[in-house]
């Protein structure tokens, strides 16, 4: 079964993160510059992220590229893990 | 047409003060807070041997008399070999009274060691007796990645291991660390009560406005005399109010890990004069060009470093607020609107 990268980070973030109120996170809004999530919050993600798809993201691809907003972790997951970005 | 006032050019200049101006002017503040406003006779001021503690200590000496200041020297067994005697030369060279209280025993009992050990053996299994560790930050200048903690361990060997923390990890050495801060404000809280004095806080500007602090620790306080002020400018009053070289010599440091940690690798990104700039820079809408220019670094380590202002502000923030009531989340929401 395929699975739903930006689906499951949507859910991850409604779960953990009280300040979105359990709505749909805007997919391109940076989560750093809205104030939503701090480092340690990011650290939150990654610890997810490598939880969930087992793999650990190196210390040089802890980027905001890769990492700032659902629609670049969706693009780098799709990458790391082999799936395809549904948008 | 009118170009507007010309913007002091972006440098250590911007710091200058009138020393003794601004000592006057403080101390005054300082009699109007204790004992107009709060009714209290005097401080009680925790003093560590840095720069700000000392400052505080010598300010409220000018403002109440040495007989009304009770400086209070709390070392624990991690603390800085120099912390004790720095703390005393100053304690000496304002006349004021003290009190040493070891705080080891009460951190032992509280199990702060212990915690926080626990947490750095989750991330270093072999992490035990001789070891000593730290927790710290990539730098800010020319790097993109996120300033995700590391945990910097020392073997008895003094071999340096280092090791990404976990969130759970990092926030059990937090919880666990904070007892020192918090501790301390207990026994300045005791002191204060028994002899009718207020509690002078010792946060400057950079601490207080990027929330270089423990709430209900070393955030709390009944008056913060230079939480106005930049690093540069207590620096100043240090030499105008004639504070042993030895203290203002020496490098700000957090003295609360076993393993020695400067202020800079721990949360400023920055040695504090170059933070001191990039916090006026910020408060004062200059461009990140501007600051690019004044510290040598390229426009993205000023955009960098803007940012990481703006995070730090926003932490500072919820770090600052009281207590929350309906009546004062009311007061929130109209100050927003």
């Amino acid at each position: 079964m395929a699975i739903d990268l930006e689906g499951e980070i949507q859910a991850f973030l409604r779960q953990n993160f009280p300040q979105y109120g359990g709505a749909e996170v805007d997919r391109e809004q940076s989560f750093v510059e809205s104030g939503v999530i701090d480092s340690l919050g990011i650290l939150e993600l990654v610890e997810f992220v490598e939880a969930r798809f087992g793999f650990r993201i190196p210390d040089d691809e802890l980027l905001p590229e890769n990492l700032d907003s659902v629609a670049n972790i969706t693009r780098y997951l799709s990458v790391k893990v082999g799936v395809k970005d549904p948008v | 047409m009118n170009a507007g006032p010309t913007l002091p050019e972006l440098g250590p200049d911007v710091f200058e003060v009138d020393a003794e101006s601004l000592i006057d002017e403080t101390v005054a503040d300082l009699r109007e807070a204790v004992q107009q406003r709060l009714r209290k006779r005097g401080t009680v001021v925790a003093v560590s041997g840095g720069i700000d503690s000392s400052v505080v200590l010598a300010l409220c000496v000018r403002a109440f008399g040495p007989e009304n200041v009770l400086a209070l020297l709390m070392p624990e067994r991690e603390s800085a070999a120099e912390t004790l005697s720095l703390s005393r030369q100053v304690v000496d060279s304002v006349g004021t009274a003290s009190v040493l209280e070891d705080v080891t025993d009460v951190l032992e009992a509280l199990g702060c060691y212990r915690h926080r050990d626990e947490a750095f053996r989750d991330l270093i299994p072999y992490y035990g007796p001789g070891w000593r560790a730290k927790i710290v930050l990539p730098p800010i200048i020319g790097e993109d990645s996120y300033r995700v903690f590391s945990v910097v361990a020392r073997s008895p060997g003094g071999e340096d291991v280092r090791v990404r923390v976990t969130t759970d990890a990092l926030r059990r050495i937090v919880a666990a660390t904070n007892f020192k801060q918090r501790i301390r404000k207990t026994i300045e809280y005791y002191h204060a009560d028994r002899l009718d004095f207020a509690v002078a806080g010792t946060p400057n500007r950079l601490e207080y406005e990027l929330g270089f602090f423990v709430r209900n620790g070393d955030g709390s306080a009944d008056v913060m005399p230079i939480a106005r002020l930049y690093k540069t400018q207590v620096y100043q009053l240090a030499a105008a109010l004639g504070l042993p070289s030895e203290v203002r010599a020496r490098t700000p440091t957090t003295d609360t890990y076993p393993l020695s940690q400067d202020q800079e690798e721990f949360y400023f990104a920055l040695p504090y004069d170059a933070m001191d700039l990039a916090l006026y820079a910020r408060g004062n809408d200059r461009p990140p060009a501007s600051l690019a220019a004044a510290l040598g670094v390229s426009l993205d380590d000023a955009v960098r470093i803007y940012r990481d202002i703006d995070a730090k502000r926003r932490v500072a923030e919820t770090l600052k607020l009281p207590p929350l009531t309906s009546a004062g989340l009311r007061a929130l929401a109209g100050e927003r609107s």
